[in-house]
């Protein structure tokens, strides 16, 4: 799950300070691997708590109780490795191994993804568009930025997981797969006044209280795994639609099988953006050939 | 060799075993919960396959004086049937999460029984007579031609052959968003709660479209859920007071006097955290799995992963005794976390006496602690101590290097034969022990 890197780059750091005095050699070095060894094996719980929340029944309701719990644990464990650095470090590798496996574009929203969790673990829960980013300056850059935000978030007390629900999960089990669902969420976000304060709960709210509860689990590894970006050509596609396009947008979203925050959230952000900057003439003419073949698929169903 | 349970003498005899002996254990089978009624002549067991098995009592025959009656079969319905929820596309598993009997107020028996979604309410009735003699319709049933009939009869009643007849005379659903985990019956007789991962609900035991909300800790946002509800009982005598057990290891008591919405507890029960044995799983085997008053009202019993605890419901800083169930497996806990094992849920339960606690582990062991004594005891529930009235022999798991003869070392125990419900018989030294599949009943022999 995690970039055998990340282990690799505490070690190191774990090991310069040994390297490095002579003095203090003896002592020093085994408290390091004593040490080493207490974070590995709090790597590997944390691990399998991540594992176990992902895996669950598909056709009953997971254990709320035992979910509960297991996120206790990472959070725990999350507070803790944020405490003394580890959380940082991880981040960062895996925040520059996801950048070096995708273009730009995709590292993009990546960040956008990033920020909107930071956004949310401010309490806020209409999605705003991320003030900074354009297309301009240097991708790797503008991650680093990203992150620094996020150790800020993380050093100021902000726990990983109070970060949002709205990021894409691709580990979520189908149970919350409809795209319909994810849609009563966001709306439920913008809407919590009126359904939340329903005497009975509606069908809708349960739903999302459900997939929110998953959300809430779910949600606490993102971080470290955004989820492999939407397509490119589509977001590019739906940056110059208007909001009539959304229902569409779901609809294309599940055929294509793109997690389902992306392309939505990206969309309205990006449309505020005005002209997005991520299209060029040439894309566009590819990506309507294929929204052509997509509708095609779907009036022809 | 001195037992659990009262007097010097007292010894645990195997007595009876109900369900299947085959290995291959039917996941339907395994039952789910175990309950005595009040006077004790009644055991109710329930299954992950929504069925409700009720055993009888036979009458003490007078040729063994010393050996009571034995449990027979009464009854056995189908309590729940699986559902599928349409809106989430989630199956609603028809196990039987708790049974819990009403007092007896006629001839019938009645009890609630519930699976995660709906409780319902059993009527139990006996059927020894039937009446022959309609002057409307014939012995078959077809109705007779009025004007063939030139003369009345009476009906007579005449003996049959007993037949017990269970019917659902009360269905309360669509109450609960989450997992139903306990019912309890109140001190009058009219009401009861329901609580499920989130909320305790109030009903009145012959209302069924509405039921009031009396705990609510569901977090305005769902991503601040920390903490859920485990358990919930209402208290013996006081009609008003009933708690509730979180999976942080608090136990909060409420007045339904106080307030329409018991959000706010009138005590608030947890003990401190001994720091010096903390570690990631502090809080997870901190985790309540059961609550049980006490018969006489006055302490209340709460189970966690490893030990029981006791508590003076006037002392809300400590629990007044602890017993460690299996401290054996506080070194285990990572591969318990990995299989699972460490969400299990064990149930307690106390003697009709309150001397005694009991309270089931691993390898289909269950422990008693005597509170008068302090002695405790750990025995097994097998099918190789079960000829009738065998002495049940203490067992032993051994922690340390050497493992003496007879002991059992913690990595030979099974996981897999885990004792989560036992009963205690309300009056006398009798216990029903659930493993896996098998019902298992003990009694007392008095030398």
């Amino acid at each position: 799950m995690f970039p055998k890197g990340t282990k690799r780059k505490f070690s190191d750091s774990g090991d310069e300070p040994a390297v490095g005095g002579e003095d203090m050699n003896q002592p020093s070095s085994v408290a390091v691997r004593m040490l080493s060894s207490y974070s590995l094996q709090r790597q590997a719980l944390l691990d399998m708590s991540l594992i176990k929340l992902q895996l669950c029944h598909m056709l009953v309701e997971p254990n709320l109780c035992r979910s509960v719990l297991i996120a206790n644990t990472v959070r725990q464990i999350q507070e803790e490795m944020t405490q003394d650095g580890t959380w940082q470090i991880m981040t960062q590798a895996l925040s520059a191994a996801n950048a070096a496996a995708q273009c730009s574009a995709e590292r993009l929203v990546a960040t956008e993804v990033l920020c909107r969790q930071t956004e949310a673990a401010q309490g806020e829960q209409v999605p705003k568009p991320f003030p900074a980013v354009g297309s301009e300056g240097c991708p790797a850059e503008e991650e680093e930025e990203v992150v620094v935000e996020e150790e800020e978030e993380g050093e100021g007390g902000v726990t990983m997981s109070t970060v949002s629900s709205q990021a894409p999960t691709t580990y979520l089990p189908g149970t919350f797969g409809m795209d319909p669902c994810w849609e009563e969420e966001t709306e439920e976000d913008e809407d919590s006044e009126e359904c939340g304060s329903g005497s009975e709960e509606g069908d809708s709210d349960r739903l999302v209280e459900d997939s929110r509860t998953a959300e809430q689990v779910f949600g606490t590894f993102e971080i470290k795994n955004p989820a492999p970006s939407p397509d490119p050509a589509l977001e590019e596609l739906f940056s110059d639609v208007d909001a009539s396009y959304y229902d569409l947008d779901t609809v294309l979203t599940g055929i294509q099988s793109v997690p389902k925050m992306g392309p939505y959230d990206l969309l309205e952000s990006l449309s505020s953006h005005g002209p997005s900057p991520l299209s060029s003439s040439t894309s566009c003419r590819s990506d309507l050939n294929e929204l052509d073949h997509i509708m095609e698929i779907i009036v022809g169903s | 060799m001195a037992g659990v349970g009262g007097g010097n003498d007292f010894q645990w005899c195997f007595s009876q075993v109900k369900g299947a002996i085959d290995e291959d254990v039917a996941e339907a089978d395994i039952i789910s919960t175990v309950e005595f009624n009040y006077s004790g002549e009644l055991l109710a067991t329930g299954d992950k396959g929504g069925r409700v098995v009720i055993f009888q009592r036979e009458q003490e025959s007078k040729n063994r004086p010393h050996s009571r009656g034995e449990y027979n079969v009464y009854s056995t319905f189908q309590s729940h049937e699986p559902e599928f929820d349409y809106l989430k596309s989630l199956e609603i598993e028809e196990k039987i999460n708790k049974i819990r009997w009403l007092p007896q107020q006629n001839a019938a028996h009645s009890l609630l029984s519930t699976n995660d979604k709906t409780i319902k309410l059993w009527k139990i009735s006996e059927r020894d007579k039937r009446a022959e003699g309609y002057n409307l319709k014939d012995e078959d049933g077809r109705l007779r031609d009025p004007f063939r009939i030139t003369s009345l009869r009476v009906p007579v009643l005449l003996p049959m052959d007993l037949m017990v007849e269970a019917s659902p005379r009360r269905i309360f659903a669509n109450a609960h968003t989450y997992h139903i985990n306990s019912i309890s019956v109140n001190s009058d007789h009219e009401t009861y709660l329901s609580a499920d991962d989130l909320r305790v609900n109030l009903w009145h035991l012959e209302i069924t479209d509405r039921s009031f909300n009396i705990v609510d800790i569901k977090p305005a946002n769902m991503e601040e859920l920390t903490e859920v509800i485990t358990a919930a009982e209402c208290h013996p005598h006081q009609c008003n007071v009933f708690v509730y057990s979180s999976s942080k290891g608090t136990i909060r008591l409420c007045d339904t006097r106080a307030a329409a919405l018991c959000d706010r507890q009138s005590k608030f029960f947890e003990e401190p955290e001994d720091p010096s044995s903390r570690s990631f799983f502090s809080e997870i085997i901190s985790s309540i799995s059961d609550v049980k008053f006490s018969h006489s009202g006055r302490y209340m019993m709460t189970r966690d992963y490893l030990s029981v605890k006791v508590w003076d419901l006037n002392m809300e800083n400590r629990p007044v005794e602890t017993y460690q169930v299996h401290e054996y497996l506080r070194s285990k806990l990572c591969s318990l976390y990995e299989n699972d094992c460490i969400f299990d849920k064990f149930e307690c339960c106390w003697s009709g006496s309150d001397s005694a606690i009991m309270t089931g582990s691993y390898n289909n062991f269950f422990r008693m602690f005597d509170r008068n004594t302090r002695r405790d005891v750990t025995l097994e529930a097998s099918r190789e101590n079960s000829k009738p009235r065998a002495i049940l022999k203490p067992r032993k798991v051994s922690t340390g290097g050497k493992r003496k003869k007879d002991e059992i070392s913690v990595d030979s125990l099974d996981f897999n034969k885990k004792i989560l419900h036992t009963a205690w018989h309300p009056k006398e030294n009798v216990i029903a022990v659930a493993a896996t599949n098998n019902l298992y009943i003990f009694q007392d022999k008095i030398n």
